[in-house]
């Protein structure tokens, strides 16, 4: 039996769509996790990556560091976080918030730093103040790719955010988790699934964001590129 | 850390699996990554649907890709090294079409000019150019893919993810530190041969350091969806 006929059973039982185990409510708790973790590792990521692009200082550094960053094993601190804060259950966070960071952080680096330097001499020439030039011209330019790492970072979060269930927290790992402590496989391909869908909405979503919130030159430019 | 001697053969052994895991997909990756490149350089009709296929791949959740996968390969180290090799193809193909789109046009015109047929001419000079940005993802790929094992712990195939399973069921802190250090350390040393192994690839980019510095922040940044290319 194919995969997806596999899951599309369980998800066309009316049952699994109610109660506290159904997919909406599994729905919601996997979009709060998400969305928790990516406002918080936002607040963090966008003023570092800004600040630091807008200065051109500490850059070579920040790769480093985001390749270390990198191979910290999400599981490894989800446990962790679990166990040192005496079963927490806002251990979930640290994980995801620490995932989140470098994709942000480096693609808004970038964004800034690409801008180019005759766009901001012609600000500065205009009367723009520093602070100006920074918050109407090099950000807005930058928009694309910044918008580029949120949209990563949320859908790795997304996927990732699986593993909050192995801490007997809800989403729809819920399903992968206890799909496989029974060796209910259509249980774990449901919950696959579910992810995956959302996780092509989120990056819907961020294309539609893209569209209200990139200037329309901008946008142009990118299409004849 | 007494603890941590005391199990030094243990540690060393699933060290040795996690860098076995982890690897394999990201060799395989490669080799998938470079005549898939070198197609989507040359018909460039071919790198938006290719791409944007890729990057649905890259959403699919490891744990879950893990599960779905042991009803056709059973409980084996395929299980776990299938995902990693599409997470792997998904880092490093997108850096093999920027790296060979990298080549300046000056320089294939003089391979042209001097008689180099197609097949020479990628050879001998558009893939050592394209080398730096290559090099580049793989890094990212290795790095990720060594971390992303340990998830494998979850269905008893993890390398160094068994001491986070074990730890937390033995609310044992000292375990789980162990082996997120390993896997740190893991990590950087790959890293380390990565970037020597692009050095000796490279001569003559030697004392450019930050230049290539630059080829690592591009592999950073995530796939680019098409029409959405960096200005």
């Amino acid at each position: 039996m194919s995969y997806f006929s596999f899951a599309w059973q369980w998800l066309s039982l009316a049952h699994h769509w109610a109660g506290s185990n159904g997919v909406p409510a599994r729905l919601i708790e996997h979009l709060e996790y998400t969305v928790i973790a990516m406002v918080i590792a936002a607040a963090i990521a966008l003023p570092v990556g800004v600040l630091m692009g807008h200065t051109g200082r500490g850059g070579l550094t920040l790769v480093g560091i985001a390749n270390v960053w990198r191979s910290l094993p999400t599981l490894g601190l989800l446990v962790l976080a679990f166990i040192l804060s005496g079963g927490a259950s806002w251990a979930w966070l640290i994980p995801l918030v620490a995932l989140a960071i470098p994709p942000i952080m480096v693609t808004t680096y970038e964004g800034v730093l690409g801008v180019d330097a005759d766009l901001k001499d012609a600000a500065a020439g205009m009367g723009m103040t520093p602070r100006q030039v920074l918050f109407k011209v090099e950000v807005p330019v930058a928009l694309p790719l910044i918008l580029l790492g949120l949209r990563t970072a949320a859908i790795q979060v997304v996927a990732t955010a699986t593993i909050a269930a192995y801490i007997s927290l809800g989403g729809f790992g819920r399903y992968i988790i206890d799909g496989l402590a029974t060796n209910n496989y259509q249980l774990v391909a449901a919950g696959a699934a579910c992810v995956v869908v959302l996780a092509l909405l989120v990056q819907f979503a961020f294309t539609g964001l893209g569209r209200l919130v990139v200037s329309a030159g901008l946008r142009q430019q990118a299409r004849q590129s | 850390m007494s603890w941590a001697i005391n199990n030094a053969s243990m540690l060393a052994h699933l060290t040795g699996q996690n860098a076995y895991l982890a690897l394999v997909p990201v060799l395989v990756g490669l080799v998938v990554s470079l005549p898939l490149g070198v197609l989507c350089v040359r018909f460039g009709w071919l790198y938006p649907p290719v791409l944007g296929l890729i990057s649905v791949l890259y959403a699919l959740p490891g744990l879950a890709l893990f599960v779905v996968l042991i009803a056709y390969t059973g409980l084996t180290d395929t299980t776990v090294m299938i995902p990693l090799g599409v997470y792997s193809l998904a880092a490093i193909f997108p850096s093999v079409v920027d790296g060979l789109r990298s080549v300046p046009e000056p320089v294939r015109q003089a391979a042209v000019a001097m008689g180099f047929g197609t097949w020479r001419r990628l050879v001998t000079v558009e893939l050592p150019i394209a080398v730096p940005v290559v090099i580049a993802g793989l890094r990212v790929s290795a790095v990720s893919s060594i971390s992303l094992v340990s998830v494998g712990g979850l269905i008893g195939i993890g390398g160094l993810g068994y001491l986070f399973i074990d730890g937390e069921q033995r609310d044992f802190a000292t375990e789980i530190v162990v082996g997120i250090i390993l896997i740190v350390i893991l990590s950087l040393v790959t890293d380390t041969v990565l970037v020597l192994v692009r050095r000796a690839l490279t001569p003559w980019q030697r004392g450019r350091g930050r230049l290539n510095r630059r080829a690592d922040m591009r592999a950073d940044l995530p796939i680019l969806p098409a029409g959405m290319q960096m200005p």
